[in-house]
């Protein structure tokens, strides 16, 4: 079963068409870098699979199961461009309360194991607020794999980190990746993404004009894929 | 051919209305207690049927946008809004005009004049809430929604305000239902005119949206390039 | 089962951030001080004047303190864009929109039970003496402020002007109930009971809660997914 099928989406801001036509599928166990460049409709596309948008055509399915349908998040993990994570709120509070919004069984032993992973167990009482911008960062890292999704989606996930949380988020995504899970993070550090990726999907003015392996020229050449497919 | 349409619609309802005023001035005998005023009822009713009916098209617009997702709803719903907004202002103004000659005042908290009041602002409510949302397909979706809880809360407004000045009687002039046949006429006659104002009013609104969606995409499309 | 538990986490740490920070709470609390003051300037303060309007005053009162709370609901969710980790977790819509709601619901309650005791000493009403039924309008029509007030929340969190828009949009649409909150409480603060003419105004707010009740639950998902 595929893990994730985009089928045929477009999305529209009033008469634009921001999505055209995008359809492409994910296997389990594969990790796409979707690219291309801002405003090309990586947002718009990541947030539809998110659930955070609908599309105005189109179908879009979580392992078989239609993403408009609630309960399929629950195999989803999202890290966007927020950290999606409450200042007022302690870190061990932070994965607590979202361990019982995912229904998750022993919420504090879960919530414990991704603080010691993501190595914030010595500050989990201490308020978000008080945090540096790494430590917030790896918490944002922590809540987006605390239930164990087996399609991960990260929006530019290597921007604006600092060196100890790409670190992190490096581990936990070749541990994941090595657990058979599936990730597709859209992304402007090409090294980073294409060193992890084994798919790539790039997307120009709103329509997929690349899908398929990430091979060897594009490692050694990041621009490559731009200059083939990408507009001139 | 559009074009010719609406000229043609404009020209009857013209026509209707000069032909409506002319009997109301020179047929229609003055009102036995309020004189020559009581004609300003054959503008100020109908204009309130005219702002409840688009209240009511731009709640069933609001739904099918919901459900289709076409903003050709959208516009239409903002089209009828503005265009009941006016219609909701003639039966104000004019209802005011009437107070202010028969009963001395401008204005008096009667349960009628405060539930259209309400209303009013309700819509008018949602006219600012179109302003500030930039995005034509947010905007949209926010405004079909808010078309829908305004709607809702109509009756409870009316059902409301009515039983909270029966409690307090008011100087309620001018009693239900006891109209002659010949003025229930032309309330009805006078009607059709402003009917027709008002689809052609919503039909110039609507084409104005279309162009400023397109406008809006062009934009859009211009940007990204 | 679990869209109770889900529901009630909602509540939860909406109650918590709010506790931790007071930020709506204190200025509604405030805000709400000022104005019982403000009136004392607008009309002869003596006993008997007030109870005449006293409905009005605390409902105006009420009203006004609690858009300070619905405006922070949905507000508290835009730092770290954290709506959106909401959103794209499993939690349906109407357990999300229902956990804040019983967080606002909670927090004007509380306001409203500070307020009316400075009420009753600021002005000199004996303002206690139907406990049972001012509670009862209290808790019903608190809650259709509280639900009108919540789906608006929802609906201008992300505009420009966000609070100046909620009490805008949002006070035409409360009028039905706030007016029948006031004539009730008018004369259970009088020392009368809610009887006769006055059950249809007690069923009004029944009916308003129901319908805004489920109609914020059929709209909400709408408004919240783009």
């Amino acid at each position: 079963m595929t893990a994730l099928a985009i089928e045929g989406v477009w999305k529209f801001y009033g008469d634009f068409p921001a999505l055209r036509d995008i359809s492409f599928n994910v296997e389990p166990g594969s990790c796409v870098a979707l690219l291309g460049r801002n405003g090309a409709g990586k947002t718009t596309l990541l947030k539809i699979l998110a659930g955070l948008s609908r599309p105005a055509r189109g179908q879009v399915k979580l392992f078989g199961q239609d993403a408009a349908e609630r309960s399929s998040r629950a195999s989803i993990g999202v890290l966007g461009h927020g950290i999606g994570i409450y200042d007022e709120l302690s870190a061990i509070e932070n994965l607590r309360l979202f361990a019982g919004l995912y229904g998750l069984p022993e919420p504090e032993r879960r919530a414990m194991e991704w603080l010691e992973r993501t190595g914030l167990e010595r500050v989990r009482d201490g308020l978000v607020r008080e945090f540096s911008r790494g430590m917030r960062q790896r918490l944002a890292v922590a809540r987006a794999f605390l239930h164990n999704p087996r399609l991960l989606l990260l929006d530019e996930p290597f921007t604006a980190l600092d060196d100890r949380a790409i670190a992190v988020l490096q581990t936990v995504l070749r541990d994941a990746l090595a657990e058979g899970r599936t990730v597709l993070m859209s992304t402007h550090q090409l090294r980073e993404a294409l060193e992890l990726a084994t798919h790539v999907a790039l997307i120009n003015r709103g329509k997929l004009a690349f899908s398929g392996s990430r091979t060897r020229e594009m490692l050694d050449d990041p621009g490559w894929i731009y200059r083939n497919y990408g507009e001139a | 051919m559009r074009k010719h349409l609406l000229l043609t619609a404009g020209i009857a309802a013209s026509l209707l209305l000069a032909r409506n005023i002319w009997v109301m001035l020179t047929q229609l005998p003055d009102e036995a207690f309020q004189g020559a005023i009581f004609r300003i009822i054959f503008f100020h009713v109908p204009a309130a049927f005219t702002c409840f009916l688009c209240f009511l098209a731009s709640l069933i617009a609001g739904l099918a946008y919901l459900k289709t997702r076409k903003l050709g709803y959208d516009a239409f719903s903002v089209s009828v809004i503005e265009v009941g907004l006016a219609f909701g202002a003639v039966n104000l103004i004019t209802g005011m005009i009437w107070a202010r000659i028969i009963w001395g005042i401008w204005w008096t908290w009667d349960w009628r004049l405060t539930s259209m009041l309400i209303c009013w602002l309700l819509y008018a409510g949602y006219l600012v809430l179109r302003r500030a949302i930039e995005e034509p397909t947010e905007r949209a979706k926010m405004s079909a929604v808010m078309s829908i809880l305004n709607f809702s809360v109509v009756p409870f407004v009316f059902f409301s305000i009515k039983w909270f000045r029966t409690q307090h009687p008011q100087p309620v002039l001018f009693g239900d239902g006891k109209m002659d046949s010949g003025y229930r006429a032309m309330l009805y006659g006078n009607w059709a005119p402003l009917l027709i104002v008002a689809a052609i009013l919503i039909s110039i609104r609507y084409a104005q949206e279309k162009q400023q969606r397109e406008i809006d995409a062009l934009r859009r499309e211009a940007h990204m390039i | 089962m679990l869209f109770l538990r889900q529901t009630f986490t909602v509540t939860a740490k909406d109650l918590r951030s709010e506790l931790r920070t007071k930020e709506a709470v204190n200025a509604s609390l405030s805000f709400a001080l000022v104005i019982l003051i403000l009136f004392s300037f607008a009309f002869d303060p003596t006993s008997e004047t007030t109870r005449e309007i006293a409905g009005g005053l605390l409902w105006l009162v009420f009203a006004f303190a609690g858009v300070l709370v619905l405006n922070r609901s949905f507000a508290r969710e835009l730092p770290n864009d954290c709506l959106e980790a909401l959103i794209s977790s499993p939690v349906p819509g109407a357990a999300l929109f229902l956990g804040k709601a019983l967080a606002n619901y909670v927090l004007l309650l509380a306001i409203e039970v500070v307020c009316l005791p400075v009420f009753g000493v600021f002005y000199n009403v004996t303002w206690y003496s139907q406990p049972g039924q001012l509670a009862l309008v209290l808790v019903l029509a608190t809650w259709g402020v509280t639900v009108v007030g919540t789906v608006f929340s929802a609906l201008t969190v992300n505009l420009r002007l966000r609070e100046v828009m909620l009490p805008m949009l949002v006070y035409p649409v409360l009028i039905p109930c706030l007016m029948a909150a006031m004539q009730l409480t008018t004369t259970l603060i009088a020392g009368d009971p809610i009887a006769g003419d006055q059950l249809a105004w007690l069923r009004l707010i029944i009916g308003f809660d129901i319908i805004f009740t489920s109609l914020a639950v059929l709209l909400i998902d709408t408004v919240l997914i783009g």
